[in-house]
């Protein structure tokens, strides 16, 4: 009797949680345990999965709200990307430094966010049903048109423009001096030599993600989801659906600006250019991966998601280089970043409607 | 049942059960060559999923398979799919259609089974460049209509029939069968509420056409909501219920209500007395000024009408007449012009939100597409209207600067509702999609009581609901009109329905309102409005 009820709860626990995802974390956990064998130090992995962990979780989190409004996959995030990309560089062109500079990109970044959201809102008002390919040409486009602003917007700080005219930014801005690592270090645990708990970068995420949760408690957060699950149900109980779509593109944009702002502290340089290009699908996947459908998504599928694609991403080419001998751990890395970028595109469902 | 050996097909202890629940229990049943069984039970009876094990559908096996054995002629079966049960001589047809529109008739009668002809090409070049038999395919159609003895141009394309010519269509594929190919003849025929979308008369030729092919041999089992035209045209019943057969007996004798009372296991009460509105110096609570509605299929072009207040008023009309276009114009889902004055103010139209404000709710004839949140609880279905209108459900917090919806109160609401509407459900938190029809319904009705209309617009509330759940419905309609004194506007397509529960019943044909009677007038009168006929005594809503 004892082990039938464990058995139940065993599937039942099986059933809840998926198992594409039992399966990647076993595969994780395999990882984890071979390493030491390998000469991986195992300090060294868990630190590096914590810390991207933790700059790419908000990007991921930015899928959510859009998920909800029934706006699909935020495959325009380069979008807020840019708006993320023009706080970080005024901050540092007006020469804030520590974490003054840090805040001061994210409110830079947020009137930007805010415009960019409303016309990419108004945009996807007017292609309801096929959002996302309309989503992936606004990202995509958008970038190339800041290609020509970056080297066209008149910044003038030495630490970001071409040596040799005086204008134009150039593709990598280094964040040193400015924000680099101040959430990183923002009450840091450090565990012997190799290990370092990133906790600022983790503690802005908690505080993002009880937002959006808090956020889908209220009355509005309410009539997203109702909007996304089925809209003329929610327009028979009197709601705007067009008013509500455009705020969960708002909140999603500033989410993605946010959360580029969070990875380059970590990363040290921000990447002008063509960087934001493909940074949509590595967040896409992992809500996917996460659990999350095309209209349903919540802050454990953000969690879990992040937590399984990246720690997969940073374990198998340190395991895999170590295996063969021979350093081919970028090659990997792009095979298995992309590998898991189609398993969650195949995995993609979508509810009744 | 009479003599095992010929009976053509048997079904022998059959159980089946979906994730721990039991859904089939012990079903045991045979049927004779050119019988007709008719098959009843509410939503959810166990009906469908025995149609499922007898033709061997995926879904079955799936999910762990069933108990027990199929036996046709004395045969022990096992069919692997559809196509299986199909070469045994069973063929089936659903309640949705399954035809191709912009296919002929006889196209889709022999659609993948067409006759082929060699051509010159097809010598060359192998047997894919084959021509159809066109005059193959004409006759073989004309034999299955024939079969049928009604009339069917078997040229015209689907698109352009009647429903009834699709219903019949999709018999004579399934009646076609035998003469292609190495199929056994058609000798069971399953139909699936074949009469749900029939006029009364196309359903009265479907019943004779049925009664032919019983004479022929085959043997129907005929599912249908319908209890007279089981009794018209049915050799035996078989009653289900909570997935059990409850009774199986000869037609002979077996009346209407004892049917009903099998089915819902209770005595249903045939409507009630006859209650008198009293319309003495009762105010007009809802005005409607030369409505046009552009609703496709159901265009409203020019509707006056006076809503009293207390009433029950009744709408009908036939499909397409623009009965429906009333309450989805006046409450916003399409574009409508006009005048409409509520408890003496002016409505602004096309925007749901001013109408709900000024305390008019809706139940929508589209259930799962309007109505329901389907892939939600059921606690937000009943709830999220009341509260993002009325800012019901709400917790406030900060001195409300955050507002959280209170899931109590919203628990607390959902299940008083599912006790006062007897909802069959597993817990308030199940998903709305996974309940069955009537049971939807009632949500739909919970929904909009939780706003506290003081006008309901309902429209079509016991359209794909069991006879349990529809009189279930309609008293709790009336129970809340007369109880709460709400107004109740109620648009339907069965007329004794409204009959039943209405004191008036406007009849709109061609998008105006033809008449309005009391509703204690005899049906010819309703029935002549309908087709533009004039009527002693009938008001034109002013």
């Amino acid at each position: 009797m004892e082990n039938k009820n464990m058995i139940d709860r065993l599937k039942s626990f099986i059933h809840n949680f998926g198992w594409p995802r039992i399966i990647i974390g076993m595969f994780l956990l395999v990882l984890f345990i071979a390493a030491p064998f390998v000469g991986v130090n195992i300090n060294t992995s868990l630190s590096d999965t914590f810390n991207r962990f933790g700059m790419n979780c908000i990007m991921v989190l930015a899928m959510v709200p859009m998920i909800h409004s029934g706006c699909g996959l935020n495959f325009g995030l380069p979008l807020g990307i840019i708006a993320g990309l023009l706080g970080g560089t005024l901050a540092i062109e007006f020469n804030f430094i520590g974490g003054t500079s840090f805040l001061m990109a994210m409110i830079f970044a947020t009137p930007f966010a805010v415009l960019f959201g409303w016309g990419y809102g108004k945009l996807l008002n007017r292609v309801k049903g096929g959002e996302m390919m309309i989503a992936t040409y606004v990202g995509f486009s958008s970038v190339a048109f800041m290609c020509m602003m970056w080297l066209l917007l008149p910044y003038s700080n030495p630490t970001m423009v071409w040596g040799y005219t005086g204008k134009g930014l150039r593709t990598t801005i280094s964040t040193e001096g400015y924000y680099l690592h101040v959430l990183n270090d923002f009450l840091a645990i450090r565990i012997g030599d190799h290990f370092l708990f990133p906790t600022g970068m983790f503690l802005l995420f908690a505080l993002l993600a009880f937002l959006i949760w808090s956020f889908l408690h209220s009355k509005k957060g309410t009539a997203m989801t109702a909007v996304g699950s089925n809209p003329v149900f929610a327009k028979a109980s009197g709601i705007n659906i067009d008013k509500t779509r455009i705020l969960s593109v708002i909140l999603s944009t500033w989410l993605g600006a946010i959360g580029i702002l969070v990875y380059q502290q970590s990363f040290g340089f921000i990447q002008l250019y063509m960087g934001p290009f493909f940074m949509a699908l590595p967040a896409v996947s992992a809500i996917l991966i996460g659990g999350a459908s095309v209209n349903k998504a919540s802050i454990t599928n953000v969690i879990v998601g992040t937590f399984l694609f990246q720690g997969i991403l940073t374990m198998t080419p340190s395991v895999m280089n170590s295996v063969i001998q021979t350093d081919m751990s970028e090659v990997i890395r792009i095979v298995v970043s992309n590998g898991m970028i189609l398993y969650a595109l195949t995995r993609k469902t979508e509810a009744t409607r | 049942m009479k003599d095992k050996k010929s009976a053509l097909l048997e079904m022998k202890n059959i159980s089946k059960e979906f994730s721990g629940n039991q859904v089939l229990n012990d079903i045991n049943f045979s049927i004779q060559k050119g019988e007709i069984l008719g098959l009843v039970g509410e939503n959810g009876a166990g009906k469908s999923t025995l149609m499922k094990i007898l033709f061997g559908m995926d879904e079955i096996r799936e999910t762990g398979g069933f108990g027990g054995k199929v036996i046709i002629k004395g045969e022990e079966v096992k069919f692997d799919s559809s196509q299986d049960a199909l070469e045994k001589g069973i063929g089936m047809v659903h309640q949705e259609f399954s035809l191709l529109p912009d296919f002929s008739a006889a196209e889709n009668i022999v659609l993948n089974r067409e006759p082929i002809k060699k051509s010159i090409a097809s010598e060359l070049f192998g047997d894919r460049l084959n021509t159809l038999d066109r005059e193959e395919i004409s006759t073989i159609a004309k034999v299955a209509i024939k079969k049928l003895d009604v009339e069917i141009d078997t040229e015209m394309k689907v698109s352009s029939m009647p429903v009834g010519h699709k219903q019949f269509t999709e018999i004579a594929r399934e009646l076609s069968k035998d003469s292609i190919g190495e199929n056994n003849p058609i000798e069971l025929l399953v139909l699936d509420e074949p009469t749900a979308v029939l006029s009364e008369k196309e359903a009265d030729s479907l019943l004779v056409a049925m009664r032919k092919l019983s004479k022929q041999g085959i043997a129907m089992i005929f599912i249908s909501h319908r209890l007279n035209e089981i009794i018209n045209v049915c050799d035996s019943i078989m009653v289900m219920r909570d997935g059990l057969i409850i009774k199986h007996v000869p037609v002979e004798g077996v009346k209407v209500q004892d049917i009903a009372k099998w089915m819902v296991g209770r005595t249903v009460e045939s409507s009630g007395e006859k209650r008198l509105f009293n319309y003495d110096d009762k105010e007009t609570i809802l005005k409607i000024d030369n409505l046009w509605v552009d609703m496709p299929g159901e265009t409203v072009s020019d509707v006056s009408l006076e809503v009293k207040k207390g009433e029950i008023l009744g709408i009908g009309g036939m499909a397409g007449q623009g009965k429906l276009g009333i309450p989805n114009g006046v409450m916003g889902l399409y574009t409508a012009g006009g005048k409409v004055y509520f408890e003496g103010k002016e409505l602004k139209l096309n925007t749901p939100r001013s109408l709900l404000d000024a305390g008019l709710a809706f139940v929508s004839e589209d259930r799962r597409g309007v109505g329901l949140l389907l892939d939600e609880s059921l606690e937000w279905n009943v709830a999220f209207t009341a509260m993002q209108v009325q800012e019901k459900y709400l917790k406030k917090y900060l001195k409300g600067l955050v507002t959280w919806r209170d899931n109590k109160a919203i628990e607390q609401v959902t299940h008083e509702y599912i006790d006062q509407l007897e909802i069959k459900c597993t817990s308030s938190k199940q998903k709305a999609k996974e309940l069955s029809g009537g049971n939807q319904q009632k949500i739909c009705l919970a929904k909009a009581f939780a706003l506290e209309p003081n006008l309901l617009f309902v429209c079509e509330p016991t359209r794909g609901i069991d006879i349990g759940a529809k009189s279930l419905v309609l008293e709790a309609l009336k129970k809340y009109n007369s109880e709460l004194g709400t107004t109740v506007v109620v648009i339907s397509s069965e007329l004794e329905e409204l009959r039943s529960i209405c004191d008036r019943i406007a009849i709109v044909t061609d998008g105006k309102i033809e008449g309005i009677l009391d509703a204690s007038r005899p049906s010819e009168d309703f029935g002549l409005l309908m087709i533009g006929e004039k009527v002693e005594g009938a008001s034109n809503g002013k």
